[in-house]
């Protein structure tokens, strides 16, 4: 009978055309606005690591206390003396430190200029805690950490520039006049949001260049070009001073494995923290934090609000048009009482025309689905107008929102049929018989 | 066949109760051409309509080819419906949007019917009214006539134990009720059992057998001194 009704269905979208086609404009734009803003929710709001967001944690540490933190939560960086002692103790199987730097390099040609390229000073656990995948090459071993080796890891795009796509591994590269050696190319690598690097920075900026070693940038005083924050005294007395002061600026990363790990790292923190009470340097009750993945993303309000604000709009109109789509359906089911008498007087069950009329509601649903396709795909285009460029260009019709505005696009209309349908399967036929 | 005994119908309102039947009794063997007459607004098609299951009775028994059909549910009445009756209308009922053909398969679709067997029995049965060169035409392509000879195919394509007719010529000229009539006397002749709902005196003459509903009742006219002579009267002109 699925064919049948279908094949009903399917006929009865040329009869009334223009109560169909009102159907069907409803549908198309209610679920292409909530297609084209859900693209966008869905690419700021999505896990950007799944298989392991449960497993890495950023842990926060308060060094700054109820008077200067921000409403009782620590911040989102450590401080140079808390990330460091964090790191010395190894709690945790793999860790990284992590903060942004901005250098020269130098392009390939003669002519070339220097040009500014930025990446981020790591460790040695930073590659396979965040499964950085490699073209050429790998990362460094924490026995490079230690020897502070003068390795980098580059971006498959700066490879390109700089070296025409060759394998480079074993080829140095001078940035900011200082030589390093490549060990490893990364494949394309560009997690959105950019979770591992996201305190006060944007979510969405373009892929890092390079990855050099933390403990060599810091002996290279390289300069933090992220952020920095600081509370109290704000003169510093050279590198050294601004080392030890109490701004934060360093995201550490920690890989716990299992919810053991996860408990005694905890257990870590708070006791790091009333060390610090104790040893008078943290004049506050332990403050500590151990966000996975997707709370971090929380704690960063990583969404931006304009994006939830137009998706909730964008849904609250799609649910306008389909409550017009109930009443069409209803008009358009009920004007076909009598042929639903007949139908009923020869044989059809309740379920049978309650089956029918909702095969038929999807037949709309998908001529509107395949509408709504269409104009999600013109309105790509607009997405720029609503949001910042580098959220905007995040939006993109592949395959599975094809998918889901298709089938979003169904239910919906199968759903909005419910009623209309259900008044259909009530239709008494002795009396639409008797009338006729 | 049909059996109704003491069968009566209410419809209720706040206000008042109208018996559309009362104490209603009648008994169609199998086989039988029975006409079901009486004036508008007498309760016959009630009559036809419960008998075809497509309404509720009130009160008393109603057995459908050996079947109490009193407590049976939605699904199946419709079964029945499917299975053992076909419908003849006045107004034809064909579904406009579908062809002759889809319009004959509408119950044989209902019963689960294989596309092979539907199709030899649309077929079969487009031949037997003589329209099997107009399968693909539309309903509204038809004469009335034609309209009302693609119903009795429909009727006839699921071979059903029992037809109901409601004034099945009640749309049509003179000429193609002849024809229609016909048609529903050579099936009768066939062995089908026709129950015919008609306020025709000539039509009902037809039938094998008289029932006369008047007040939700079934009368014995030729009994009854107030119908005796327009009885009487009636029946002379359809004999001359």
């Amino acid at each position: 009978m699925f064919t049948y009704y279908l094949q009903l269905g399917l006929r009865s979208l040329k009869r009334n055309p223009m109560l169909t086609a009102l159907m069907v404009m409803a549908i198309g734009f209610g679920v292409a606005a909530s297609m084209i803003t859900y693209s966008v929710f869905r690419a700021v709001s999505g896990n950007p690591i799944p298989e392991k967001s449960s497993q890495l944690f950023v842990p926060q540490v308060d060094a700054w206390g109820p008077q200067q933190n921000d409403k009782g939560e620590p911040a989102g960086a450590l401080s140079y003396t808390d990330a460091v002692a964090l790191m010395k103790a190894h709690q945790a199987p793999r860790q990284t430190l992590i903060y942004q730097v901005t250098l020269s390099a130098l392009p390939r040609g003669e002519d070339s200029v220097p040009s500014s390229v930025t990446g981020f000073a790591v460790m040695g656990d930073f590659f396979p805690m965040f499964d950085v995948p490699f073209l050429y090459g790998s990362g460094w071993s924490a026995a490079d950490d230690d020897n502070r080796a003068s390795d980098v890891v580059i971006s498959e795009d700066f490879n390109q520039r700089i070296f025409g796509g060759a394998n480079s591994v074993g080829r140095n590269i001078t940035l900011s006049g200082q030589d390093y050696r490549i060990v490893g190319v990364m494949r394309h690598w560009d997690p959105k949001p950019r979770f591992y690097a996201l305190w006060n920075e944007n979510a969405y900026g373009d892929a890092a260049d390079f990855f050099v070693l933390f403990n060599r940038a810091l002996d290279l005083k390289v300069d933090n070009s992220g952020s920095n924050s600081c509370r109290g005294n704000l003169h510093f007395d050279g590198w050294d001073g601004w080392l030890h002061s109490n701004c934060v600026w360093l995201m550490p990363w920690v890989e716990l494995d299992t919810s053991e790990q996860v408990v005694h790292y905890r257990q870590f923190l708070e006791a790091y923290a009333a060390d610090q009470q104790r040893a008078g340097r943290f004049g506050w009750a332990p403050n500590v934090r151990l966000r996975d993945v997707m709370e971090w993303l929380a704690f960063e309000k990583v969404v931006p609000p304009e994006s939830r604000v137009s998706l909730i709009v964008a849904l609250g109109f799609f649910a306008i048009c389909l409550i017009n789509t109930i009443g069409l359906l209803l008009a358009k089911f009920m004007r076909r009482a009598g042929e639903i008498g007949v139908r009923r007087a020869l044989g059809a069950t309740r379920h049978e025309i309650y089956a029918q009329y909702l095969m038929e509601a999807a037949a709309v649903g998908f001529a509107g689905g395949l509408l709504g396709l269409l104009l999600t795909a013109v309105g790509m285009s607009g997405v720029g107008l609503l949001f910042e460029d580098d959220i905007a260009k995040l939006a993109r019709l592949d395959l599975s929102l094809m998918g889901l505005t298709l089938a979003v696009s169904i239910f919906a209309t199968v759903a909005a049929a419910f009623y209309p349908a259900w008044r259909a399967a009530q239709v008494q036929p002795a009396w639409q018989l008797k009338s006729n | 066949m049909l059996k109704m005994t003491h069968l009566s119908k209410v419809y209720r309102t706040e206000v008042v109760e109208t018996y559309a039947l009362r104490d209603f009794n009648i008994d169609v063997k199998e086989g039988e051409f029975v006409a079901v007459t009486g004036p508008s607004g007498s309760g016959k098609t009630t009559f036809l309509t419960i008998a075809g299951l497509l309404e509720t009775f009130t009160g008393g028994e109603y057995h459908l080819d050996g079947i109490e059909v009193s407590q049976l549910d939605d699904n199946a009445r419709s079964k029945i419906r499917n299975e053992k009756i076909g419908f003849i209308f006045q107004a034809f009922n064909l579904i406009p949007d579908l062809n002759v053909f889809d319009n004959v398969e509408v119950p044989l679709r209902y019963r689960g019917m294989k596309s092979a067997e539907r199709k030899e029995r649309i077929m079969n049965a487009l031949e037997r009214v003589g329209l099997a060169s107009r399968a693909k035409h539309y309903p509204a392509e038809l004469s009335g006539g034609q309209q009302q000879r693609v119903a009795i195919a429909r009727a006839l394509a699921g071979s059903p134990r029992l037809l109901l007719a409601d004034e099945p010529t009640g749309n049509l000229d003179t000429q193609m009720a002849r024809g229609v009539l016909e048609l529903l006397e050579e099936i009768h002749r066939e062995g089908a059992t026709i129950v015919m709902v008609t306020h025709d005196p000539e039509l009902a003459a037809r039938a094998q057998r008289n029932v006369h509903v008047i007040d939700g009742q079934v009368v014995d006219l030729a009994e009854d001194p107030r119908f005796h002579t327009a009885y009487t009267a009636a029946a002379g002109q359809v004999r001359s």
